[in-house]
This record gives structure tokens, sequence and C-alpha cells, in this order.
């Protein structure tokens, strides 16, 4: 990343402003561990004794999301449960990364039922994909690396990478159409409110 | 000891109940009016002190079914081990039936989950309101006419890009 | 529950003067997953509690009537995901109670020793947590160490650390080798060894204890009436174990106490568990000793029942025996009937109320999750009780939010 010249002392280091931060931002990923069912559990091993995800920079957990920049979505977020993790989203503060852990939130898993969201990436940006029921610690630790790699590969000072993405970055929805045919087909206007997590 | 089941025609003589079994279990069918009187009776005289659950099943595509709903209580004698499954059927227009949180505190939430998943409203029940499911939230999910993957009430939010958020 | 206030006491938001509320949840690091409280706090002290729950609703029982009796155990792992296997083995009893099967010796044994090995595990972890939450997190880190033993021995067994879908119907998806055995023994002999340690970290640690005792009181007569089973009903007096009481398994040949104690608080809830996982050892140590060998699966019944794993992947017999086990018009008949079947999970009875229409699907299976039930108490439990005690009894209550909301 950067290039020492010795000739003019070793305390002189020449590098770009994004590289630096770049590299602070990776190596002191703060994470906000989202768990809401099992893949959680696998989410606390990770981080207790034995795997010890804090050898990778990322082990300081903070239940409050303005303290975070990497939100692990881990385990199936279901209907009532998706405000208030956008909510959640929203409240972190910028730059922030987004890791889906388990099948469960990356595509509802083996959950294809009414109330479990169909992967979270639908609904909200995520960076990484983590597959596995549960994934072991450590799928996760590498997520974490791989998500590092990506922070010093395609970060920016002010994080303009993130205003070009004005779409849903996750796969295309299979379904895409399923709510207006179930609507055609019942002749039912859902009255359901939409969920605001602004408010 | 006398039997559970003579006990309850004694103390409560000419009612409409039906006793079965199966695989050793001890199953008692009543009507509704019946419900809370034999209830009681259950709980004061044969000491079927825990209500371990209340549930309900929806008959709707059962093979020979007269009524559609069946909402099924789970009694246990906690010294003797004791257990009986009671049951009452219910249709369609009024699905009311009274509630036993005044014989059992357990009831409470078992209670608002049947509410939640089928409909039935428990007649006395100290705050009947959707326990699982959010409240706006429009059907009854484990009836047998609601589909697996819902109407798309999971569909139903709004997305926060990279840019908005 | 609602407020019991006076109506001139109430100001035009409903609230009380000097009373506030405070919101818990749903993603708050004590709730372990996810649940909400709404607190009534006087200061420091809660007036009331009104548990919101549902975040995690996944539709279990809904899937359960599109998944035959084979494939729903592996949802039914998904749903107390601390003690995966427990749940597998309270389901399949169920099953094999209304399918009427009579198991084979070794795979009683078998389940015996994984439903006690997930006895420790839940108890571990939910010990571990508790402590957590009140600020140790030493004792969480060789509570977790120790499970992740447990872990290593599920994967030897079953391929998978903890969803390990280990069960079938009349048996159990692979036998254990002796590799499987030597773990297991050794586990048991190093077992002492962290329980003295923990039991050292916290039994006497001045802080945990002040912190939990008085806490939280359960009367043995709230206990009966809430309808609380397992550890919670155990510690406030209730002598109640299925494994005595109603035989299942292994058990009514294997030697153990049932520990009880008559305070009721979160201390007396959180010893039951400890000296809990002293008795599972011995019930796993006597199981090992008397492991018989045979099948593990039923045989000889006139049912027809899954090949196993290693038969299907080396024989074209396996594989057709395997194709045939599942096709849904060859599939064992079953008895149209309706029937409750419960097993002491670790947290308490979980049972299964199956409704049977005569097919290999379960027309309506019903779990009573002990989470639910117990978690209906917690507004009596936390009435009068500080803030910071909230933490306490969550914990001693162990909540799992997903077999709470299913
Ligand atoms: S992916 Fe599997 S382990 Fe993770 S939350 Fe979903 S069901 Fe649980």
């Amino acid at each position: 990343m950067a290039k020492q010249l010795s000739e003019r002392g070793d305390s002189i280091l020449w590098t770009k402003l994004d590289a630096a931060a770049n590299w602070a931002r990776k190596n002191s990923l703060w994470p906000m561990p989202f768990a809401t069912a099992c893949c959680g559990i696998e989410l606390m091993a990770a981080s207790a004794s034995r795997h010890d995800l804090s050898r990778f920079g990322s082990e300081v957990m903070r239940f409050t999301p303005r303290q975070c920049d990497l939100m692990i979505v881990a385990g199936r977020v279901v209907m009532k449960m998706l405000p208030v993790l956008q909510r959640i989203w929203l409240q972190m503060p910028e730059p922030k990364w987004c890791i889906s852990m388990g099948a469960c939130a990356c595509t509802g898993g083996v959950f294809d039922t009414y109330a479990v969201v169909q992967g979270v990436d639908r609904f909200m940006p995520v960076d990484v994909y983590i597959p596995g029921c549960p994934p072991r610690p450590e799928q996760l630790i590498r997520a974490v690396i791989d998500l590092q790699e990506k922070i010093q590969s395609t970060g920016t000072l002010n994080a303009s990478e993130f205003l070009q993405q004005t779409t849903p970055k996750g796969p295309d929805r299979f379904d895409s159409d399923e709510l207006g045919r179930i609507r055609l087909r019942d002749r039912l206007a859902l009255k359901l409110p939409i969920y605001n997590p602004r408010h | 000891m006398f039997s559970c089941e003579e006990r309850v025609n004694e103390l409560l003589p000419g009612r409409c109940r039906e006793w079965s079994e199966f695989r050793g279990q001890r199953h008692l069918t009543m009507v509704r009016e019946d419900l809370l009187p034999t209830m009681r009776v259950l709980r004061d005289s044969l000491h079927m002190n825990m209500l371990v659950d209340v549930t309900a099943v929806d008959r709707l595509e059962y093979e020979g079914a007269k009524d559609r709903f069946e909402v099924v209580y789970f009694l246990l004698n906690v010294d003797t081990s004791q257990r009986l499954i009671a049951s009452v059927f219910l249709n369609e227009p009024e699905l009311e039936i009274d509630s036993v949180y005044s014989l059992w505190k357990s009831a409470d939430w078992l209670e608002r989950e049947v509410f939640d998943m089928f409909g039935i409203r428990f007649r006395g029940h100290p705050n009947m309101k959707r326990l699982l499911l959010p409240e706006q939230f429009a059907a009854h999910p484990l009836r047998k006419d609601y589909p697996v993957q819902g109407r798309g009430e999971r569909h139903n939010f709004p997305v926060i890009t990279r840019a908005s958020s | 529950m609602p407020m019991h206030l006076t109506e001139d006491e109430v100001d035009e938001y409903g609230r009380r003067e000097g009373l506030w509320t405070l919101n818990f949840g749903p993603q708050h690091p004590a709730t372990h997953t996810t649940l909400r409280l709404l607190l009534t706090v006087d200061g420091e002290e809660v007036v009331d509690a009104e548990p919101d729950i549902g975040f995690l609703h996944s539709g279990f029982e809904k899937l359960a009537e599109v998944l035959d009796f084979n494939q729903y155990v592996t949802i039914v792992d998904r749903m107390n995901y601390v003690s995966p296997m427990a749940n597998e083995i309270a389901w399949h009893h169920a099953v094999e109670k209304l399918l009427d099967i009579e198991l084979t010796p070794r795979c009683k044994y078998l389940r015996t020793i994984f439903a006690e090995l997930m006895r420790i595990h839940d108890h571990l972890l939910c010990v571990g947590a508790c402590i957590l939450d009140l600020g140790g997190i030493s004792a969480f880190m060789y509570a977790n160490n120790e499970r992740e033993r447990i872990f290593e021995i599920c994967e030897r067994v079953t391929g998978q650390r903890f969803h390990t879908s280990y069960t079938r119907v009349g048996g159990l998806l692979f036998d254990v080798n002796d590799d499987a055995i030597a773990m297991l023994r050794e586990f048991v002999q190093g077992f002492d060894k962290t329980f003295a340690d923990m039991d050292k970290l916290i039994t006497r640690n001045r802080i945990f204890v002040e912190r939990t005792r008085g806490v939280g009181v359960l009367s043995k007569e709230a206990a009966i009436s809430g309808g609380a089973t397992g550890p919670v009903a155990r510690a406030s007096g209730v002598v109640r174990d299925l494994r005595r009481d109603e035989p299942y398994l292994a058990y009514a040949d294997l030697d153990f106490d049932i520990v009880c104690s008559r305070e009721g608080d979160c201390f007396s809830r959180y010893s039951v568990r400890m000296l809990e996982m002293l008795e599972s050892v011995k019930i796993i140590q006597q199981a090992l000793e008397k492991l018989p060998s045979g099948p593990i699966f039923a045989d000889g019944t006139g049912k027809e029942f899954m090949p196993e794993k290693r038969e299907v992947y080396q024989s074209i017999e396996g594989l057709i025996h395997h194709f045939e086990s599942i096709m849904p018009n060859r599939q064992m008949p079953c008895e149209p009937g309706s029937l409750y079947a419960a097993t002491e999970s670790p947290n308490g009875e979980l049972g299964f109320f199956l409704v049977s229409n005569g097919t290999f699907r379960p027309y309506r299976a019903r779990t009573r999750p002990p989470s639910l039930v117990h978690f209906a108490l917690f507004p009596q439990l936390i009435r009068g009780c500080m803030l910071s005690d909230v933490v306490a009894v969550l914990g001693s209550l162990n909540i799992i939010a997903a077999e709470l909301d299913r």
C-alpha cells in the first residue's frame, strides 16, 4: 500500500488517502451482531474461545448500531423483524457493510413460508453472503477476511462507491410477480400498510 | 381410585360427551357449553392441576370430519402423571369459546396463540390480541385454506438501497 | 398484561405520573435472540412488563403439514437450536408412538446418550450466557470450550456440527463407531474439570449470588398453574421429570437423581441446571457401559424403514430400498388418530401433538414449546424487581426465541 522512501528518513509514508482510509477501516470492523436464530449461536461460537474472531481485527461486538460499521445478519428474518433490521441499518453510520450469514438470511433457506423474508438482500444491501445452515465459524471468519479485501480494493475516502448503487444488489427475485399474481387470483387488495422503518 | 371417566360422568351427569382411546391416551370430546363446568370438575375433583397446552386443528381437509375446528386441551395431573386430552368442536360462524384462563394461568398465551393462528376467540380472556404475528396481519395462517407461502405479505416492505441509506 | 392503574392516575398518554416506559429489545444483547419487552418502570423498579413476541415466527407448524415424518426432522432441529438433537428425539418419539414402533435397544441407548449430551450443551450455554449477561465473561468461555467438544462429537457421528438431523423414523441416520465412543468417554472424563472450573467461578461469586438470590421468585403453586416444566419447575419445588415419571427410551434402566430446589429464584434455577449436568454425565457413563450391540433400525415389525446411509451409497439394493421408502405412494401407512407425546427436553416438557389422516405426513403437528409457557410467566416474575434484574431473570428462564415463536 505504502511506499516507503528510505532516503528521506524512515518516518515518512507516501500513500493515497483512499488507501489509508481503507486500511484503517478494514482493520477495525466493529460488527453489529444481528443474531436472530441458530446462526447466532455459531456467531457466538466464532467470537468465543477456540475460533476467536478477534484474531482478524473484528472482535469488538457492539450492540449499539451507532457504534458499528459491519452488520452481521445471522439467522432468519421474518415479517415482524425486517422493519427492525432496516431501522437498525439506517441507524448505523457510514461507511457500513453487511454480511448475510446463513441460508436463511441469504435466501430464506428451508423456510419457504408465509412469515420468512426470502433473503434480506431484497430489502437492504448486502456485501458478503455466507452459505450454510449454519455456516461454520471458519466460514464467518473467511467472510470477514473477504470483506476486508473488498474494502481494501474498492473503498474510497468519502464512500462514493456506495452512491452508484441505487438498486438492490441481490439476485433477481425469482418470483417477482408473486405478489401481483396472488392479488389477481384472490381479487384481494392487501390492506397491509407498508411498514416504514424511517419514522 | 375412580377412573377419570366414571368420576366426570358421576359429577356432571346427563351431558353429551364422548370418551375414546388412542394408543393408551384418553380423549374426551364435549360440547362447547360444557367446557367450563367440565374443566372445573377436572381441575378441582380430579386434580388435573396443569394445563399443558391448548391448540386447535382445522379439519377442513380431513376425510370424514363433520366439524371444522377442534380446540384441544391437554391436561395433566402433576402428582400422578395422569393425562387427558379434551376437545371441543366449533364451526365457522360462531368461532367463540369460553376461556379457561380463570382456571389455569398458562391458558393466557396459549389461547392467544390459537386466536392468532386460527381466529378462534376466547370469551372472557383478559387480553385477546395477536401473539405472534404483526397486528396488521389480515389472515389466520394455520387454517388449511391459507397457502404455505402466504399471500405475499412477506414481500410487502420498502426497499433500502445503498444510495438511499 | 395491561397496567393496573386507577383512572385518575393516568395521563393522556395512558401513563402514570413518574412512570415511564422502556423498550427492551427486540435487538438487545441480553435477549439472546429476539424478543421484546415493554417495561413500565418507576425509577429503577419494574412496575410491569409486557412481552411482545413473534419476532422469529417462521411458520414451523405450517411447514409440518407439507413435509413427511422423516423430512420434518430437519425443521424440528431449528426449533430449539441450543439442543437440536433433543428436538429430533422428541419429534420421532411422538412419531414412533403414532406409528406404534418399538425401537431396538441400541437405538434407544444411543438416543439416550445424545439426549443427555444435548442437555449438557443446553445447560452450558444457558449458564454461560446468563453469567455473560450479568457481566462475567470467563465462565462463558469455559462453557464454550466444552460445547465445542460436544460439537466435535456430533460432527464425528453425524457430519454436522449442530443441525444434525440424526434421527429417522424407527432408527438413526448412522450407527456410531468406536471413534465416537472414545470421544464420548473422553468428554465424560474431562467434564468434571470444566464443571469444577465453572463452579468455582460462579457458584460462590459474590456478585452473581447477590444478583440472583431472591430475584424472580416463582412459587410452587404459580409454577404448576402457569404450566412450568423442566428446570424452571424443579427449581420451584415441583418434583417432576418425565424421564422418571413417564420413562421413555432407556431411562428406565438407568440410575439417576432428579435435581430439585425449593426457593424458585434465579439462583436455584442456576444450581438446578448445574447439578443436572452432573446427572447427565452419570447417565451417559452408564449408557456407554451398557450400550448393547445390534441393529439401529427396528425390524421384523412388518414396517419398512429407511435403509442405513452406508448401504444406500454402497449397494444398488440399498439405493432402490431408499428410493422406495421415500416415494409418497410406498410409504408406511399410519392409523388415523391424534396423539400427544412429550419428552423431557433440557428446557422442560417438549411435546408434539400429532393428528394423522392415514398418510405418512402429519395432518397437523403442534409443538408444545416449553419456552413459550415459561416466558408467559416472566411478567409475574419481574414485577417489583430492579431493572438490572431483567437480564438475570431472562437468562435463568432460558428463552429460546425460535422455540418461543416457531
Ligand atoms: S441458515 Fe440454518 S442455522 Fe442459520 S438461521 Fe437459518 S435455519 Fe438456522
